[in-house]
């Protein structure tokens, strides 16, 4: 749900209950303040009966309301001393309508040509159920031009408030480390924001720092290996070729150049992939990969001889790109290798090429590569296999680079790469 | 023959300079620019090994002074930077090979007997060994005057295993120089068993007077029998 859904979800309940709290009270002060506007009505109206009763006496003989609204009638002395001004609420029976009528009732008593009377006043009374029934109407509407107010000013307001706040979702939801330019904070007067603006930058700074340093190592760190490595195996090659070794030490010296070569060709293809990484294969050219596989299905004629593994080359199409010529020679290059090393002897490698992918499927171990983690560097199927578990890694590698998609397909025992070209552009590159 | 090998790693110049004197050459070193100008200036060589990082100038300028005075020596690039531009660039200025590091001392060796060989015999490029004669331009191969066929693999091998004859062949080193780039499964190594099984057969059948031998089961040497 969205915040301004949520604000608004909390505001009409909250509203709800305050405005039905304001509405009880705003009820009973309103039915005061009538009640007092009444019974000042009938003070009022009290006087001027008992100042005109003092002239006209044919007005104290009307004990009966009747069609006046005041009733008069003689009473002792000691009855009248006991009475005072009380005013109640009460149901008089009006002929004209036949039925009980609410009404606000004044008793008095007055004292007129020194005989005692009584005094009742009647006034009519608002009516309750049309004043709650006008009430709730009012509130009901007062309820609803308030939410729509707030939906109004949440939309026109808030979403202006928070434009920065999206800038800098938009801006993170894009950030890849080691490939954004440089975070560009928002611009608000806003103090949350602009906390959250610094807080940002200095994180994202940390870490791109942190991933720098951290590549520049590995690079520094692989590149510093090269020349160790290749004197301690050069010395090795010249004493082994020296003859003077007894065949268990030449054994011995061959395999620590095994071990040796391995750690070279691991970090070969580690300095590879920091070179796709870093693009530094900056030169491009339309490259056809039908051509690609034509050439490199011969140069691996003689391997695919040796493991009786035939390559089945269909083209449908003609999958053209634009990239790095030994990029695409290296792509191509690990997946065919893979589909043939990982091949049962009498396998088949399939390869389609149509107009916007081509496909490498191969017969092999009938259990399927793990897919979350098979483009993950050092990812090996069994610990022994001797391959350096970057091939694939490499593939994934020089697909981002050319907004080029890498999928895997496992069925019928048949594993199957698929290439395919993003038409979105280089936008997604790295 | 005289060569120059110009390299401030003072460990590899040793390894570099053990290989080349079994193969008789007669070796110079230079660990810096300033030393290197000097005897390139003085002296010829048949053939020079230029790095082309060097603590105090850059090898590149090497080639131009070589180009400057007109100077006929064969060049050799040794470079840690696979950089198809640094390649580029060092052929255009007159080297005639360019070999990145790390590389097998085999590789290098077979590196500078072709080089060596193309200048020599400026046309013919043929390799003779016991009773082979080898085309390198022309890729044939001829065993007592009868042409033999051998496929493309096989002849990579050959070829190799003649330019370093008498010397420890390591698999890695034939693997990388027949496979090139795709050489990083040590299982090719079965795949090249067969290889060299395949030229055995063949150099035996046609009584080449060459056999190749198997060397502690971590490389292989050929002989003249």
């Amino acid at each position: 749900m969205k915040l301004l859904n949520h604000t608004l979800l909390y505001l009409s309940v909250s509203l709800l209950g305050v405005l039905g709290i304001w509405a009880v009270v705003f009820y009973f002060f309103m039915l005061q303040e009538v009640k007092d506007t009444i019974d000042d009505g009938l003070t009022n109206y009290k006087m001027f009966i008992v100042h005109r009763a003092q002239g006209d006496t044919a007005m104290l003989n009307s004990d009966a309301f009747s069609d006046k609204n005041y009733s008069i009638k003689e009473i002792p002395a000691t009855q009248a001393m006991q009475v005072l001004d009380t005013y109640k609420d009460t149901l008089i029976y009006q002929e004209r309508l036949e039925q009980h009528k609410p009404v606000r009732l004044l008793t008095t008593a007055f004292v007129a040509n020194e005989k005692y009377y009584e005094l009742k006043i009647i006034s009519a009374v608002i009516n309750k159920a049309d004043l709650i029934r006008k009430l709730f109407l009012a509130l009901v509407a007062l309820y609803g031009v308030m939410l729509a107010s707030i939906l109004v000013v949440n939309n026109l307001v808030l979403k202006k408030i928070w434009k920065p706040f999206h800038y800098l979702l938009a801006q993170l939801r894009n950030f890849r480390l080691g490939n954004t330019p440089v975070f560009k904070s928002a611009r608000t007067s806003v103090k949350e924001f602009r906390e959250l603006n610094d807080s940002l930058q200095s994180l994202l700074q940390r870490n791109s720092d942190t991933y720098l340093s951290q590549k520049q190592f590995n690079e520094n760190a692989s590149h510093e290996l090269q020349t160790p490595l290749a004197i301690s195996i050069n010395k090795l090659e010249l004493l082994a070729e020296r003859g003077e070794l007894t065949n268990e030490d030449a054994e011995t010296v061959g395999e620590v150049i095994q071990a040796l070569e391995s750690l070279k060709r691991l970090n070969k293809a580690l300095l590879l992939l920091s070179r796709i990484e870093n693009q530094q294969f900056v030169e491009e050219q339309t490259v056809r990969f039908s051509e690609v596989f034509q050439k490199l299905t011969r140069d691996f004629s003689d391997m695919l001889h040796f493991r009786e593994v035939k390559v089945e080359l269909n083209e449908e199409g003609d999958f053209e790109s634009i990239m790095n010529g030994d990029l695409a020679e290296i792509l191509v290059m690990n997946l065919l290798k893979n589909a043939i090393v990982h091949n049962t002897a009498g396998g088949v490698v399939t390869v389609t090429i149509a107009g916007s992918w081509f496909s490498i499927e191969n017969s092999g171990n009938p259990e399927p590569l793990d897919e979350e983690k098979m483009f993950d560097r050092f990812y090996k199927r069994s610990p022994q296999s001797s391959s350096t578990g970057l091939g694939l890694a490499i593939v994934k590698a020089i697909t981002a680079l050319y907004a080029l998609s890498v999928n895997y397909e496992f069925h019928n025992s048949k594993h199957k790469f698929i290439i395919l070209s993003n038409t979105m552009g280089r936008a997604d590159r790295g | 023959m005289k060569i120059l090998v110009i390299e401030d790693e003072t460990e590899l110049l040793g390894v570099i300079r053990q290989s080349l004197e079994k193969e008789h050459f007669l070796v110079e070193e230079a660990s810096d620019f300033a030393t290197a100008m000097r005897k390139i200036i003085a002296y010829d060589y048949s053939c020079i090994l230029l790095d082309i990082m060097l603590p105090d100038g850059n090898g590149m300028d090497i080639l131009k002074e070589l180009k400057a005075m007109r100077k006929m020596d064969n060049v050799i690039i040794i470079s840690a930077k696979d950089s198809l531009d640094d390649k580029v660039q060092g052929l255009n200025l007159g080297a005639d090979d360019y070999l990145t590091k790390p590389f097998h001392m085999a590789e290098l060796n077979a590196r500078i007997r072709s080089v060596l060989r193309r200048k020599a015999f400026s046309g013919k490029n043929i390799l003779e060994l016991g009773n082979v004669k080898m085309d390198l331009d022309e890729r044939t191969v001829s065993i007592k005057e009868g042409p033999v066929a051998f496929n493309r693999k096989e002849l990579d091998v050959l070829t190799y295993f003649m330019l370093n004859h008498n010397r420890l062949v390591l698999k890695t080193a034939l693997a990388e120089h027949v496979w090139g780039a795709y050489a990083d499964e040590a299982n090719d190594y079965e795949f090249l068993y067969s290889q060299i099984k395949n030229l055995r057969k063949k150099l035996n059948e046609h009584d080449s007077g060459l056999e190749i031998r198997a060397v502690y089961g971590i490389g292989y040497k050929m002989q003249v029998i």
